[in-house]
């Protein structure tokens, strides 16, 4: 099953898959930039997959391409979820 | 160095496939046999792999089938864990010459040959990203890159095959996943039964058709972890055919 997808708990999984696909873990909160953490965007699809399937959102590719930043994300996934 | 893992052999009932099946076996791997029809050409590879003390469980789909990708890998995982390897040897072909083509036989062959091998590819990538790890092998052939009058749709297929695997190859290759083609000649197996053998012999400089164990052979290596650093390429065991 999957969780809801609450802000903070998003939140966690978010960061917590940056950090696995290889991000600083002190530099990753709401503001920084994928750029900035050096995220590319096979990470992206990393992430999209960890997202779905700890809360059955789906990410499409141009659904993230022109997010920036985590909190952007983190965003999308809550209101998608809801 | 090897994740734990599984690997999936596609239309390994008969033929190159099976010989793979075996092959993946020796070097350790736990192996899905998949087949379609042939249930008990499958349930001998199993028994075959498990006698010599490997493990392996036959799985059966219909891969021109939508949903057969997730379905397939989603049943080896349960009973092996992540599939770290995937070998695309499920195909078919269906000639005639371009103006008597059927749409039927032109689709049939692409969604075999083609289509199913990218929603295997796709499929297995998620657990492959995750492991850091990952071997594709998709068999194609001579014909494709090459002409075959009566098999537009089969060259067409392989050819796509080709093209596929390069560049899924170069998407993934940070990740220690390789992605590569293997294009057999003329082997023996119950795809060409209706060819005459002597006759393709004489056109191949080996003089003899092909083994399915010798494209398991080149599969096996490309598979293995010494074939690390060999990737988005198509190596070709055709006797000298293509030479
Ligand atoms: N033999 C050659 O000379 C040669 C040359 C170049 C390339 N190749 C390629 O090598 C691969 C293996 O062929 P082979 O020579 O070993 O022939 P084969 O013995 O006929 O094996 C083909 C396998 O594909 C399976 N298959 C066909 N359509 C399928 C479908 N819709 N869904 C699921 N499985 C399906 C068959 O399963 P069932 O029998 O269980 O139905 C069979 O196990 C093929 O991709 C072929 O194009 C062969």
């Amino acid at each position: 099953m999957t969780a809801k997808a609450e802000p903070e708990a998003v939140e966690k999984v978010i960061f917590d898959g940056l950090a696995e696909v290889g991000a600083e873990p002190s530099d990753i909160n709401r503001e920084a930039t994928f750029e900035a953490l050096d995220v590319d965007s096979l990470d992206l699809v990393e992430i999209a997959q960890i997202v779905e399937d700890e809360f059955g959102v789906e990410l499409a590719g141009e659904d993230v391409q022109d997010l920036k930043t985590v909190g952007e994300v983190v965003d999308l996934v809550v209101s998608k979820g809801s | 160095m090897r994740p734990d893992g599984a690997a999936l052999v596609t239309g390994a009932s008969g033929g190159i496939g099976a010989a793979v099946a075996d092959r993946l076996a020796g070097q350790g791997w736990p192996v899905g046999v998949h087949y379609r029809s042939d249930e008990a050409g499958a349930a001998e590879v199993v028994e075959r792999i498990e006698s010599g003390g490997g493990s392996a469980v036959a799985l059966h789909a219909d891969v021109s089938e939508r949903d057969a990708a997730d379905r397939l890998v989603g049943e080896l995982e349960d009973r092996f864990g992540p599939v770290l390897a995937l070998v695309n040897s499920a195909g078919t072909r269906a000639d005639g010459l371009a103006p008597q083509l059927k749409d039927e036989h032109w689709d049939r062959v692409i969604e075999t040959n083609l289509s199913a091998a990218f929603r295997l590819t796709r499929r297995v990538l998620r657990p492959m990203l995750r492991a850091r790890y990952g071997r594709v092998v998709n068999i194609a052939s001579v014909v494709g890159p090459r002409a075959n009058a009566g098999q537009s749709n089969y060259a067409a297929s392989k050819a796509g095959l080709i093209a596929m695997t390069h560049t899924v190859a170069v998407e993934v290759a940070r990740r220690g996943i390789t992605v590569n083609a293997v294009a057999p000649g003329f082997v023996e197996t119950g795809l060409t039964a209706d060819i005459s053998s002597e006759a393709v012999a004489a056109e191949i400089p080996a003089r003899r058709p092909g083994r399915p164990e010798e494209v398991a052979a080149c599969v096996g290596f490309l598979a293995s972890d010494e074939a690390s650093y060999v990737t988005g390429t198509t190596l070709t065991v055709d006797g000298g055919m293509s030479a």
